[in-house]
């Protein structure tokens, strides 16, 4: 069982960073337009 | 206006506003702390992606241009460049272009605060759900396994990371609740938020307690589950009121438009419509609206009124005249002196009956705030017995019987009750925003569902409330000569000609203008006259009610046009309809009997009243209000405000003028009448999901409430019940999704 003792946090640690990664899309307004979002995939510039 | 020389046939002359669109967005600029500029507008007709890419591109084009972004979903295009204020002109010169038409975005502090809500939800919504899941990870340990074969140091210690990861969280992702149930107790009543935030301090309490004291049993999942479904409830109900919010400020809007300022140098400035104060002398050109109340001091032109008083035959108008805010100036540009700003413009009357409105509505109490007042009280009282019978008849320890306590908080669960009704109001939003129909709140839908009586204005509302060409005794050729002439003119009438005739137009050289009268021009080199049956028409034609226009050529018979108002297409089925539902249409117009009795008797109303003033409509209103009758009004003028503003529940068509827009509840787009009875129909059929859910709902929590009483409950069947109990209410509210209801 004490392996628990490092796997626990190391998952923990994975889904913080998941965590972390949705807070900075909400924070970088990814969430204002997202009607826009859908449509842009369609567009060809690169 | 002699500058109308080129032959233009194009849809700008469609939009009955200013024609010269250069200048005025200098003023609406922004300037950034880097010295760089910013400006927001709202820019129509953005459907798809190519949409968006022709206009970002032709933006970013530019070098002084850093920033181009439009937003789709609400129709806002944002800009920053380096540079001069006044190159705002240039871009949204560049955007109009391309054939898109921009106004103005008034960025209202309104906006900005639903901006930061969204985004606090969704925070507290994505760290609520990365605790679910990761203490739900260490919860199945502690499910399928005993301390005995764990061993008491591991359970407390996957307890104490739970502990670490839940209390932070409901710390933080249960502020929505724990500051409602504050701001609601500190007023002297409970609502949802009540029981919810007792549960769920309880719930870490306990756990709290049962963790230091080597306990077997820790609620954490739960309390932090529940908060997870709850914040879903409370996203999604937010969402429906953002959606309306959004649409309404885009393009459709008059907010922030522009009026021609006539200087004391005698030059014409555009200044934004909010700038406009008494005694300005402002040039209002043909086919735009009046911006404000004022008094004409140059020019002479007719009016029309219709969203002001609903009649259909336009005035004339001379120096001297009064004119009102919102009435539209048909023949000639006028100089009018104003008499106040907008605020003061509106029809003092109209503006004090809506106050009244207003103050004598009752607050409505929305459908999952009744059921929470009786929900929460019961709760309670289910709790504290749990608790008592326990301890006094049970013999039990306090700390289990206080278990068993928070376990029945838990178990009768708000979740099913707090998404019964906002994923029912979502889905409904969003079907009816496929069909064009925008819903601004979810209580509209509600107090919707109970109606017995429509009343419809009769301009605009029931008609179209553009004049259309009648069939008549002119020939082909009498069409296409007169609709030379009437392109270029901006007059309605003049419009509705163009638009009837489809096909080459023939050249039509010395056009000239003649205010208050009507057009001459020469084509193929024959003369002509378009205009109005003083100038040039037969004085001894027929009297008629239609409006009308004549041409003229040489000392022939001159040619007669009649113009109607036509009726919107299913007028009578969606009438039928609401009869056949059991409830009672009724058109209130202000126009002059005969008009209001000819519509009457094509659509089938059996009742109808005419000619009447803003305060009699209302009084109508108030008297069927008075004998019990649920009201729903669907109108489109500043003579329909009051009433839109005192029913029940209100409807507006997208053409009405600004103010009832903002007052209605419900809008809808196009020429159809349907729509009000697609919505209706959408209504009734979501009452009926709402009620089924709380039964489902209900149903639950008699199964499960006798078993959490009994002890019976352990954290995991709390957890299932609970997430089961929400899935099962969010399938029901997917019968929305169905074609035809």
């Amino acid at each position: 069982m004490s392996i628990l003792i490092y796997m626990i946090p190391l998952a923990l640690l994975l889904g913080g960073i998941g965590l972390a990664a949705f807070i900075w899309s909400l924070k970088s307004n990814q969430y204002d337009d997202m009607d826009g979002a859908a449509q842009r995939i369609l567009m060809d510039d690169d | 206006m002699g500058k109308q020389t080129e032959k233009s046939t194009q849809s700008h002359y469609v939009h009955s506003e200013i024609n010269d669109m250069d200048g005025g967005y200098e003023s609406l600029t922004r300037q950034n702390q880097n010295g760089s500029y910013a400006l927001t507008v709202a820019v129509g007709g953005v459907h798809c992606a190519a949409c968006i890419q022709k206009i970002e591109s032709a933006l970013n084009s530019y070098q002084a241009i850093t920033r181009a972004r439009l937003n789709f979903t609400s129709g806002k295009l944002s800009m920053e460049w380096n540079g001069h204020a006044e190159d705002a002109n240039i871009y949204v010169r560049d955007v109009q272009a391309l054939g898109y038409p921009v106004r103005p975005y008034d960025e209202q502090a309104l906006d900005m605060d639903a901006q930061k809500e969204e985004k606090f939800l969704l925070a507290c919504l994505g760290i609520a759900g990365f605790a679910m899941g990761n203490i739900m990870l260490l919860s199945v340990g502690l499910w399928t396994t005993t301390s005995e074969i764990m061993g008491m140091v591991t359970r407390d210690f996957l307890h104490m990371i739970s502990a670490c990861i839940a209390i932070p969280t409901i710390l933080f992702s249960g502020r929505p609740f724990f500051r409602s149930a504050f701001r609601v107790l500190r007023a002297g009543h409970t609502n949802m938020d009540v029981p919810i935030s007792i549960a769920l301090v309880l719930a870490c309490g306990i756990s709290l307690f049962e963790t230091f004291t080597h306990g077997e049993h820790a609620y954490f999942d739960s309390a932090v589950m529940l908060t997870f479904f709850l914040l879903i409830g409370r996203y999604l109900d937010f969402r429906v009121r953002k959606q309306a919010n959004a649409a309404a400020v885009n393009l459709l809007d008059n907010i922030g438009d522009f009026a021609m300022l006539l200087t004391e140098e005698k030059n014409l400035r555009r200044i934004p419509v909010r700038d406009i104060r008494k005694d300005m002398f402002l040039r209002i050109a043909m086919g735009e609206r009046f911006p404000v109340d004022g008094i004409i001091t140059d020019g002479q032109t007719s009016i029309d009124t219709s969203l002001v008083t609903g009649e259909s035959i336009p005035h004339t108008a001379e120096i001297g005249d009064t004119v009102h805010a919102g009435t539209l100036n048909m023949d000639a540009p006028v100089i009018i002196k104003s008499a106040g700003g907008i605020e003061q413009s509106l029809l003092s009357d109209v503006v004090r009956l809506m106050e009244t409105a207003r103050q004598g509505q009752a607050k409505y109490i929305r459908i999952a705030d009744k059921a929470a007042r009786l929900y929460t009280p019961v709760v309670h009282t289910l709790a504290a017995t749990a608790f008592l019978g326990w301890v006094s008849l049970g013999g039990m320890a306090w700390q289990d019987a206080m278990m068993i306590a928070v376990t029945v908080l838990i178990i009768t669960c708000p979740c099913a009750l707090g998404l019964a009704v906002p994923v029912v109001q979502v889905l409904a939003g969003s079907r009816l925003m496929r069909r064009g129909i925008l819903l601004k709140s979810g209580d509209a839908l509600e107090r919707l569902a109970k109606i017995d009586t429509v009343i419809f204005d009769k301009t605009g509302t029931i008609t179209q409330g553009q004049p259309v060409l009648k069939k008549g005794s002119f020939t082909k050729q009498n069409l296409k000569d007169a609709a030379a002439l009437a392109a270029y003119s901006n007059h309605p009438l003049a419009r509705a000609l163009t638009k009837s005739y489809t096909g080459k137009l023939p050249e039509a050289i010395n056009v000239k203008e003649h205010a208050g009268q009507g057009i001459s021009g020469t084509i193929n080199g024959q003369h002509f006259k378009l205009g109005s049956r003083t100038w040039c028409g037969d004085k001894n034609a027929p009297d008629s009610q239609d409006m009308e226009l004549f041409l003229k050529s040489g000392q022939e018979k001159p040619i007669r046009f009649s113009f109607t108002d036509d009726i919107r297409p299913d007028v009578k089925t969606v009438l039928d309809a609401f009869r056949h539902n059991g409830l009672r249409p009724i058109l209130l117009s202000g126009d002059r009997l005969p008009a209001v009795q000819h519509v009457a008797n094509i659509c089938g109303f059996d009742t109808f009243y005419a000619e009447q003033t803003p305060t009699q409509k209302f009084s109508i209103m108030e008297e069927l209000r008075a004998q019990g009758h649920v009201i729903l009004m669907v109108g489109d003028g500043l003579n329909d405000a009051p009433v839109l503003a005192g029913a029940d529940v209100s409807i507006a068509p997208g053409s009405a003028i600004h103010l009832a827009r903002n007052t209605a509840d419900i809008l809808f787009m196009g020429d159809s009448l349907k729509p009000v009875l697609e919505v209706y129909k959408t209504a009734r059929k979501a009452q009926n999901l709402v009620r089924q859910n709380f039964i489902l709902a209900i149903l639950y929590n008699i199964m499960a409430v006798p078993l959490a009483m009994a002890g019976y409950v352990t954290p995991l069947i709390a957890a299932i019940a609970m997430s089961g109990s929400s899935l099962i209410v969010i399938l029901n509210a997917f019968k929305l999704k169905a074609k035809e209801i």
